[in-house]
């Protein structure tokens, strides 16, 4: 039975939509940064690059919680966490120095131009890791 | 882009996002209810892409970025088409809730290519 196998996979269930929202906000974050990295990157160089290593974090996020294996797992929790450092200090940081941070990007003012959703998710990720770690069996 | 339409858009989104939300988590499986507004939002969409590349030809400017607003446009169109496709192989409650939160996301994002074509650039 493949039930035996998985138990309690970080793929099943709830965790599908953990997935389905990661995979907007990656191509939500993707298609955004890749905008203002073409079309207006000199205007605030620190800012969109910083969108833009969100977006490959999202991107890899995304991959690590559909991947396989204990190392997806531990990469699943590592750029999870990345992201909520990231929403955090970025998000402070756009309010102390808007000159620098106070650009649309997907952390800025914790994620309220994404519904502040950028905020909540990885607190909701690394909750649902951890109740549902890799089968260490294999 | 047509406000009236983009309005029709926003509440079709909407209105299956949030029905699919509800009866996902009430346990239900897609139905064809469910299926039928992500495919409306999708076929919406595409006359959306439609309506976008007839507008400026026709003297209907958008008045901020056209390029940023069709990287919304084109993003959203494969989130209810993915999401559909989803629904038909993983039959499964959340694949309702999946459905909706496409939907939602496709809310937001019209709403957001609203702002670029009316506001953005005025």
């Amino acid at each position: 039975m493949t039930d035996t196998k998985t138990p309690s996979s970080r793929r099943s269930g709830a965790g599908r939509v953990l997935i389905a929202v990661y995979v907007v906000l990656a191509l939500a974050a993707t298609g955004r940064s890749f905008y203002q990295l073409v079309s207006k990157f000199d205007q605030a160089p620190l800012a969109y690059s910083l969108s833009a290593l969100a977006a490959v974090v999202y991107v890899v996020a995304t991959i690590a919680l559909i991947a396989r294996g204990p190392i997806w797992y531990r990469i699943a929790q590592i750029t999870i966490g990345f992201e909520l450092a990231g929403v955090l200090i970025v998000g402070a940081l756009s309010l102390l120095l808007p000159s620098l941070f106070a650009h649309p990007t997907v952390w800025s003012f914790f994620g309220m131009g994404y519904l502040f959703i950028p905020l909540v998710m990885p607190i909701i990720g690394l909750r649902w890791l951890r109740k549902h770690p890799e089968n260490q069996a294999v | 882009m047509i406000d009236w339409f983009t309005a029709l858009q926003i509440g079709v989104a909407v209105t299956g996002g949030i029905l699919a939300i509800a009866l996902g988590l009430m346990g239900r499986r897609p139905s064809d209810l469910t299926m039928a507004f992500a495919g409306v939002v999708a076929l919406l969409l595409i006359v959306q892409l439609a309506v976008t590349i007839s507008g400026p030809l026709t003297g209907n400017e958008p008045t901020g970025s056209l390029f940023e607003f069709y990287i919304y446009l084109i993003s959203a169109i494969f989130l209810p088409v993915g999401a559909g496709f989803w629904a038909l192989i993983d039959r499964s409650r959340w694949s309702t809730v999946i459905l909706g939160v496409a939907q939602l996301a496709v809310a937001v994002m019209l709403y957001r290519m609203g702002q670029i074509w009316f506001i953005q650039g005025v």
